[in-house]
């Protein structure tokens, strides 16, 4: 039996749609990874250890379980304590804490690596000690992580594909609901395969985009 | 003009770290428009000395006053905050490597702290901004952001920047120390426009010269003590204390190799 890629564009509109739902599921998980980054870092850097205590938990969940797990439980587990979220919600919330988890360890390199004349100056001027945070020193240690949080932000996008199992339709799961329709496995794996690829360039574009405009401001 | 009361008053100053005193006992009064500065060799104590005036390196012991403020009151730690960030908005601060915030542009790195702290609205920001700008020769440069310019630019931004919050005091811990030596004029003219125009500044200096033409008094520290004061033509021209001399003999050698 030989390829016959004849067969896609009779189910385009499923994987477009796909594309559309990975496209969504990526972009609310990355801006959930980059603000909730943003906070367990000030968390871990600047409050009392009771309050610290719960976020290193969490940490330690997020870090050293496997996120296929992590998505189950947000999705199966937590209905059993009432919390019934949709299948899209648990996705972006699984995926976003995850990788915010990740994002927070840069960050707080980041914000310890930003002089200490910094935040002086700005306490110096009368700010407290969190509108120096907010205003002067987060914001510069969120420019030096820019990079490796854009690379945080392309492996969130592969791994979204694991939302699939909590019955997301996005990229992965149309490629096989169309391979449930017709049998042709590669011919939908490499095609969806070519999405991503393209997905991914989109966002490695507008990471540049970023990365230039923080240079131009230095 | 003795009988005046002191503006800012440093009483019995006391700085320790662990077993080693950094400063030991010493007082310090500085009346309103009036010009000190602090000389003497590193480690003599006095930049520990200046930032314990806006308490950024506190006292072990001693306290220091502002008008009828006493700066390092001892408080609970959320009042104490609340007083201190007020306080510092009085006491204007400059320092030897700067600290501009390098995300900001020139502009932003003068407003922000008047935006936050007083509500300024964009319009007056933008006022106030050119205003110190001016002042200090910077107004062509407002949009560029610190990375552009110079060490001379850079502490001239960082004066206008601590002007801007109309600070009754100006510090100035070694402004011109890490500028290359065809820059530090530019700064000191800054620092004379603003002596002339009676602002209270506390310095610490390397520079002699300057210290001798702008200040009405000079202090000279040594090893945590303050070993001999006075006006700056006897402190330069004729010091009694044989630390003072050496001292000074030993920069001029310096400054003149």
């Amino acid at each position: 039996m030989g390829l016959d890629f004849s067969v896609v564009p009779k189910f385009l509109d499923i994987i477009l749609l796909g594309v559309l739902w990975t496209i969504g599921i990526t972009a609310g998980a990355a801006i959930l990874s980059f603000f909730g980054g943003i906070f367990f870092a000030v968390i871990a850097l600047y409050t009392h250890w009771i309050i610290r205590l719960p976020f290193r938990l969490f940490e330690w969940l997020f870090m050293g379980t496997p996120l296929l797990l992590q998505l189950f439980l947000i999705y199966f587990g937590l209905v059993q304590v009432g919390i019934d979220l949709p299948a899209f919600v648990a996705g972006v919330i699984g995926l976003g804490l995850h990788f915010a988890v990740y994002n927070s360890e840069l960050i707080q390199t980041a914000i310890v690596a930003v002089d200490r004349g910094q935040m002086e100056a700005a306490r110096t001027l009368g700010l407290s000690r969190g509108q120096a945070l907010r205003k002067v020193v987060v914001p510069q240690a969120v420019r030096d992580v820019i990079p490796p949080i854009g690379n945080n932000m392309i492996a969130l996008l592969k791994d979204s594909a694991l939302v699939s199992v909590i019955g997301v339709s996005e990229l992965t799961l149309s490629a096989q609901r169309a391979i449930g329709r017709t049998y042709r496995p590669f011919e939908f794996y490499v095609v969806a395969a070519a999405f991503y690829y393209v997905i991914n360039l989109g966002m490695e574009w507008v990471l540049r985009r970023i990365e230039r405009r923080i240079q131009a401001a230095r | 003009m003795t009988d005046e009361k002191p503006f800012l008053d440093i009483r019995n100053a006391k700085k320790s770290y662990g077993k080693l005193e950094v400063l030991k006992d010493i007082s310090l009064r500085v009346n309103r428009g009036q010009i000190v500065a602090i000389i003497g060799p590193s480690g003599s104590g006095k930049s520990t000395l200046l930032r314990a005036i806006n308490d950024l390196d506190p006292l072990t012991a001693g306290e220091v006053w502002l008008e009828d403020v006493q700066i390092n009151k001892k408080l609970p730690h959320r009042q104490y905050e609340k007083h201190i960030n007020q306080v510092r908005q009085n006491i204007g601060m400059v320092f030897q490597h700067f600290n501009l915030f390098p995300h900001l542009s020139v502009r932003e790195n003068v407003t922000l702290a008047p935006k936050m702290l007083k509500g300024l609205s964009d319009d007056e920001a933008e006022e106030l901004a050119r205003e110190q700008l001016e002042k200090v020769g910077m107004i062509d440069r407002i949009d560029y952001y610190p990375s552009r310019l110079s060490g001379g630019q850079k502490q001239r931004v960082a004066i206008a920047r601590a002007l801007a919050m109309k600070p009754k005091v100006m510090l100035f811990d070694e402004a011109t120390s890490a500028l290359d030596p065809e820059l530090v004029e530019e700064v000191n003219l800054v620092m004379k426009k603003l002596a002339e125009e009676h602002m209270t500044m506390v310095i610490v200096t390397h520079e002699m010269g300057f210290a001798e033409s702008v200040c009405d008094r000079v202090l000279f520290m040594d090893q945590g003590v303050v070993v001999e004061e006075g006006p700056p033509e006897k402190i330069f021209r004729n010091p009694d204390n044989e630390r003072t001399q050496n001292f000074l003999r030993k920069h001029l050698a310096n400054a003149n190799r």
